[in-house]
């Protein structure tokens, strides 16, 4: 009898996925690593893994609409003489100018003030026209001390000295000579087309000990009024927080590895740090442990998209969230609107994070005057307002229907997991179990 | 400019005994002089090794203080004249913007870290990272400075009449040092390079301003960046 080999189709392998090879590829070609902007693109377990179960007979829900339910928030109330008061929990997050085009920071600075919330400066300084449309500013304390200088961290309303980002703990920052302009030169101290530089750890203090006596210079050199965060990366929450907590912050930034970056190598994106779902807990642990939990105030960065999961961080013990790339998103950043250009460039929108060659169509993560001008500041802040106010209203909408006044009396207990592993890191049960793995005693 | 600062009038001195007056008060009392006053004289004693002694300062205040002072010690200066008869803990004038800061005695880590303006004296050692990330500060050490100084620098001088340590240099952008004594080794990207006339004038400027009149420019080797890491080369991989 003769035999036929049946036809097996050919199989390509799921550790040498399409994407593996041409990594290989591209690494072997051009003997550099590969340096993208926003955040991981790998899927972990996120917000979406957790469900909020809603009011029933032994919990009433408030009326939508009617009864009310406060977003406000007050950041800064430990130390500081004049603490933050925002009304919605939603911050933006520090995004440098030199990244970003000077009309990308007016439209944050634009759409935050509109929805009554801060932004923050970022890598490279303060500039006039950010501060001039922030009704309040968030200033960063950055290792590279790019742009530092007495007078902003006076005309600042809050200081954030960042110790890490989500995206990159224990990374510093690059910011290619192509992407840098006169003006971003001048601000940083460097002559212009060379390769910059962000330090990855600070110059002048490393260490606990040490962060508790920077916290009191900055405090000295402010005397006291602008509450101080400290921002980190997702890497040891509980310990982090509590570090922080001690050093004398009022309020801690904790960034989880989905956070945005503008420029970081895809290797240290993708395998460094946690993921924001795993950090929250364990931070508002150390909260609860030093009995500093809504003293000391937890902001949660780090693929924030909508109202959902600014009312799942809350649930889980923050009290505020900050947004980078959704704000880019809302202003304009990876439209289709461009399709053609990004199609030009390689890319296709939604995936375009070649934001360090300063070559966005969309006029956002670039220095080149005539992108820039594509982005008009005024609608773009107007886009991002609504953004904003459109979250907001969401996570009222859960708070409501969980029977809460404040969207701060969100609680653990609101939550379930869809997944072992969200149940795990959010410690809440499995959906339609009493069970949570690693909690009583398997 | 000369370092040595002359006195208005001794009348309006203050005097802060930090041994019973909180920080606090010293630091306020600073930054609540307006432009153009005359109490502009302070004097601190007993700071016992306090941080953050004077920070902030941004009128032309005249401070001594008599005794050591721990970290940050006219921190952000902008436009004081600060002495500090003792030595000076980690970060001395970090990231001062101008005025002049002297230390009588040493100064520990990182003095004039990130600084972008003013002049630093320094009459004894300094440790290490000295002038680490300075971004135009003006810094002259009368004795020998620690490992990794300079690095990352970006622009201003570190003029050093003693040796230097491991390091020197790393990383270093437009920053120019002035070596007197042994350099122990040089960091990545830094190099010795040539002592033109021009340098030799800025050098004897910047002794002149800090007051040193016993050594002569032609007594020191000028150290900057050999500008090849500026823009990323994966062959360069190795020197960091
Ligand atoms: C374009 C861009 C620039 C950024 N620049 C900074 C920065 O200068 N300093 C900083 O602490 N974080 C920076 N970040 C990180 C954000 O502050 C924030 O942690 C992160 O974007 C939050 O995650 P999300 O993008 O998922 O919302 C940047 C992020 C982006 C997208």
């Amino acid at each position: 009898m003769s035999y036929h080999n049946p036809y097996t189709p050919p199989r390509k392998s799921a550790t040498f996925d399409d994407y593996t090879l041409a990594e290989i590829r591209r690494a072997a070609a051009t003997g550099i690593y590969d340096i993208r902007g926003a955040g991981t693109k790998r899927k972990v377990p996120h917000f979406d893994d957790l469900l909020f179960l809603g009011a029933s007979i032994s919990r009433y829900p408030l009326e939508g609409y009617r009864e009310k339910c406060d977003t406000s928030v007050v950041l800064g109330s430990r130390y500081a003489k004049k603490p933050i008061v925002l009304k919605t929990p939603i911050t933006i997050a520090g995004m440098s100018f030199g990244a970003l085009s000077g009309n990308a920071k007016e439209a944050l600075g634009r759409g935050a003030t509109i929805a009554g919330t801060s932004t923050t400066t970022g890598d490279g300084g303060m500039t006039d026209e950010e501060r001039g449309h922030s009704q309040t500013l968030v200033y960063q304390y950055l290792p590279s001390r790019y742009g530092m200088n007495p007078k902003d961290l006076r005309r600042a309303d809050a200081i954030e000295i960042v110790v890490g980002q989500g995206a990159k703990p224990g990374g510093g920052g690059m910011l290619l000579g192509q992407k840098i302009s006169d003006r971003v030169a001048n601000m940083r101290n460097l002559p212009k087309g060379i390769d910059q530089r962000s330090a990855c750890r600070h110059p002048d203090w490393t260490g606990p000990d040490d962060l508790e006596i920077k916290i009191m210079e900055l405090r000295e050199i402010t005397d006291w009024e602008k509450p101080i965060y400290v921002k980190v990366g997702g890497a040891r929450p509980y310990y982090d927080t509590a570090l922080a907590v001690k050093a004398g912050a009022d309020v801690v930034v904790l960034d989880g590895m989905q956070g945005g970056t503008a420029a970081t190598q895809d290797v240290f994106i993708e395998n460094v740090g946690m993921p924001t779902l795993a950090c929250i807990r364990p931070a508002v642990q150390a909260l609860q442990d030093l009995g500093m939990h809504r003293k000391v105030q937890l902001i949660i960065s780090g693929g924030i998209r909508s109202g959902a999961d600014v009312a799942k961080a809350l649930a889980l013990g923050a009290d505020a969230v900050a947004i980078g790339t959704a704000a880019l998103v809302a202003i304009g950043d990876n439209d289709p609107h461009w399709e053609e250009e990004y199609q030009k460039l390689g890319t296709t929108a939604g995936a375009y994070d070649d934001w360090h060659e300063g070559k966005d169509p969309a006029g956002i993560t670039t220095q080149d005057p005539e992108l820039s001008k594509r982005l008009d500041p005024v609608a773009a802040g107007r886009r991002l307002a609504n953004y904003l106010k459109v979250m907001t209203l969401e996570a009222q909408t859960i708070a409501r229907a969980c029977g809460k006044n404040h969207l701060h009396n969100l609680e653990p207990e609101d939550l379930v997991a869809l997944t072992i592993e969200a149940s795990a890191m959010a410690q809440v049960p499995l959906a339609g179990t009493s069970w949570i793995p690693g909690k009583g005693g398997f | 400019m000369s370092v040595s600062v002359k006195r208005e009038s001794l009348e309006a001195m203050r005097t802060f005994d930090l041994a019973t007056t909180p920080l606090r008060e010293l630091n306020s009392a600073l930054h609540t002089i307006s432009p153009g006053a005359n109490d502009t004289n302070f004097e601190v004693v007993n700071p016992r090794g306090s941080h953050s002694v004077a920070v902030g300062i941004d009128q032309p205040v005249v401070v001594d203080v008599h005794g050591s002072v721990g970290y940050y010690c006219a921190g952000m200066n902008d436009g004081g004249n600060v002495t500090v008869h003792g030595s000076a803990g980690p970060g001395v004038a970090e990231n001062m913007m101008s005025g002049t800061v002297v230390i009588e005695g040493d100064a520990s880590q990182y003095a004039g870290a990130t600084g972008r303006g003013g002049l630093l004296v320094i009459k004894g050692n300094a440790a290490s990272r000295c002038g680490i990330s300075m971004k135009g500060i003006d810094i002259v050490v009368h004795g020998n400075i620690g490992h990794m100084s300079a690095f990352m620098g970006q622009s201003g001088h570190l003029v050093v009449l003693g040796n230097a340590g491991e390091a020197l240099g790393d990383s270093i952008y437009e920053a120019k040092l002035f070596v007197r004594g042994e350099v122990k080794s040089l960091g990545a990207d830094c190099i010795q390079k040539d002592m033109k006339p021009k340098h030799l004038k800025l050098l004897a400027d910047l002794l002149e301003k800090a007051g040193v009149t016993d050594v002569k420019p032609e007594e020191f080797k000028r150290y900057g960046s050999a500008r090849k890491l500026y823009n990323f080369n994966i062959d360069n991989a190795e020197a960091y």
